[in-house]
């Protein structure tokens, strides 16, 4: 029995891994050596998919414009649901809770439902194809779940530590911004771990309100079919390409992620 | 220098948390709440620290009216009964933060910071963080941070409650010492009663949200002018009866009976309720008006230095507390005293007649 032991996690972290290690090893093959055949290490190997990324534009400036609206929206919803978090957690007012709840509405419709709406609304006003539009939109489920993760982390600071702030003779900004904010470090970095991912993630509304500017990556990697066929390779390696940014966030809060997941409440 | 309250009501959603009170606590002193969990000894430090304004009823301070001047504005500090710290500050830090946002000068901070964590023995941990303390350096911390500004008003809600036992009994004594130079009004809350008589100075009684008894601690705890402050200023439990008095004699039951005395023999014949201190029952006879009675005993605690017996006297169940180790035997009948110069006689409605 004791012999293996090594068997389940060497299982399930094969299982884990196997996309991740096929979209890396074709990232370094030819289109003709996907297309060939099955090899487990690229026989052909080659770097020039990525070489193709980072030098036509059309690919990389894909992830400049991904990057530029995950970065404004995690900001903007952070620093939205800051306020908005802090009043839910310490003060009683009419309809509070029914509000906080509420809050998820957005949740119950798929995002294909706001994306119409959206579409004419951006244009009417002329953010259509703009960074800033696409970081608005995401807004609308990045902004509840931060409210909802950092009431969390401030519902776990307790009230006496406003009142000993103000006793101390703090104003209240004076009190958020140099004792509250940095007691909910952690808190702020899981919602804005949870905002870049959904952000970064989301596809739908990224695709529809952008055509040229601002055109997400993973809208470039839908148009994959050029004169030469599928570039499989390619696509692997912008694929590839795409994971490091949450992989990178997420090794920042990974001693947090659970508590985020619970919302803060554990 | 002394904080007064005026009348002061506090009611919250049509609960009536503070009945109107009238109450003024002067400096040099310790001023200290007695009362049980939900008595209204949190809410009334809040309406002093201004944290809460009073639904009706004015506070004033020095005469001056400051019912509804911003916490900011008071001059106070407060200790907390769980340990408030910034966890993002070192304890130096900590503490200095009062004295930060009134914009001393750094060497004069550096300074009071040194002195007060002289006084609270934490210099060798300034510069680390809250979260590495042991809980009583947190607490002591929270004190240094509440004395080194020269505040009007001390404000100190149970601090000692969650220190292991002997932490608080060495924070107990070197609190009015320490607190005694500040020359500010100092005021103590606490649900137990002999805090209250080791702290001395004056005690008001609290019962659900009233005061039913304010004046010198051992004066107060001497002379409980009711039944409900005897309650509140007895542990263990005080002893309760309805005893029946007929010309010279007080009748427990058939058996228990003892004579009047100076004190009792002008009250009419009739019930009254008796109060008796668990400590004024003891195995053996003390004084001269100690009466032997046979007593079942239902439950004993020993802490060592003292013996505290359940004890079932002519079907009343009361608590003999006496000092050294008595072993008894559950179920065992015992001869027990009662210094019935000592009980206490209460009118039916409570208050006190005779004792």
């Amino acid at each position: 029995m004791r012999r293996f032991k090594w068997l389940v996690p060497t299982l399930y972290i094969v299982f884990l891994m196997l996309p991740i290690y096929w979209l890396l090893n074709m990232s370094f093959k030819t289109t003709n050596e996907i297309l060939g055949g099955f090899s487990l290490l690229p026989q052909d190997f080659t770097l020039e998919n990525y070489k193709k990324i980072f030098t036509d534009p059309t690919w990389y400036n894909g992830y400049l414009n991904s990057l530029a609206y995950v970065v404004f929206n995690t900001v903007i919803s952070v620093c939205a649901a800051l306020p908005a978090a802090y009043a839910f957690s310490r003060y009683r007012f009419l309809g509070d809770k029914h509000l906080f709840f509420w809050l998820l509405t957005n949740r119950m419709a798929p995002p294909a439902v706001f994306a119409l709406p959206f579409f004419q609304l951006y244009s009417a006003i002329g953010l259509f194809d703009t960074h800033i539009a696409v970081a608005l939109a995401h807004c609308l489920f990045n902004i509840p779940l931060a409210v909802w993760i950092l009431e969390g982390f401030m519902s776990g600071v307790p009230k006496e530590l406003d009142e000993t702030a103000y006793i101390d003779g703090h104003s209240f900004p004076s009190f958020f911004v140099k004792i509250f904010i940095p007691t909910i470090t952690a808190g702020i970095g899981v919602a804005a771990f949870f905002c870049f991912m959904f952000s970064w993630v989301e596809l739908l509304l990224a695709k529809t309100l952008t055509s040229v500017e601002a055109k997400p990556i993973a809208a470039t990697m839908t148009r994959t079919a050029s004169t030469s066929g599928y570039e499989l390779g390619l696509l692997a390696a912008a694929g590839t390409l795409t994971i490091i940014p949450g992989a990178f966030v997420i090794y920042f809060v990974r001693n947090y992620i659970a508590k985020g997941f619970a919302l803060g409440r554990v | 220098m002394a904080i007064e309250l005026r009348g002061v009501v506090k009611q919250e959603g049509g609960q009536i948390h503070i009945h109107e009170t009238n109450l003024s606590l002067e400096k040099n002193a310790f001023n200290i709440l007695l009362g049980t969990t939900l008595s209204g000894k949190t809410t009334l430090m809040r309406l002093m620290a201004g944290l809460e304004k009073p639904s009706s009823g004015r506070v004033f301070f020095d005469g001056r009216d400051v019912t509804g001047v911003a916490v900011q504005k008071r001059n106070i500090s407060m200790v907390y009964q769980q340990f408030i710290n910034y966890p993002n500050l070192t304890v130096r830090e900590n503490i200095a933060s009062p004295l930060r946002v009134a914009r001393v000068s750094a060497a004069e901070i550096d300074r009071r910071v040194a002195e007060a964590a002289e006084l609270l023995r934490l210099s060798p941990m300034l510069d680390r963080l809250p979260a590495e303390l042991s809980g009583g350096q947190q607490q002591r911390a929270a004190l240094a941070r509440a004395l080194v500004k020269d505040s009007d008003l001390v404000l100190l809600d149970e601090p000692l409650a969650n220190l292991d036992y002997k932490l608080r009994e060495e924070l107990r004594q070197e609190l009015p010492s320490i607190l005694a130079e500040k020359g500010a009004i100092v005021v103590y809350a606490t649900s137990e009663p002999h805090e209250a008589l080791l702290l001395g100075g004056f005690t008001a009684a609290l019962h659900e949200g009233r005061i039913a008894q304010f004046g010198p601690t051992a004066e107060v705890y001497r002379n409980p002018v009711d039944l409900r402050t005897a309650r509140i200023f007895s542990d263990p439990p005080i002893n309760t009866a309805l005893v029946a008095k007929k010309g010279n004699t007080f009748h427990l039951n058939e058996s228990v009976k003892w004579p009047v005395n100076d004190a009792t023999c002008g009250l009419a014949d009739g019930e009254y309720r008796v109060g008796l201190r668990p400590h004024h029952i003891t195995p053996m006879r003390r004084g001269e008006g100690s009466i032997e009675v046979m007593a079942r005993v239902l439950v004993t605690e020993l802490t060592g230095s003292e013996s505290i017996v359940h004890l079932d006297i002519g079907g009343h169940r009361w608590i003999s507390q006496s000092h050294g180790v008595h072993a008894v035997a559950i179920g065992a009948t015992e001869t027990m005293y009662l210094q019935t110069h000592r009980f206490m006689y209460f009118e039916s409605d409570g208050s006190l007649i005779a004792a």
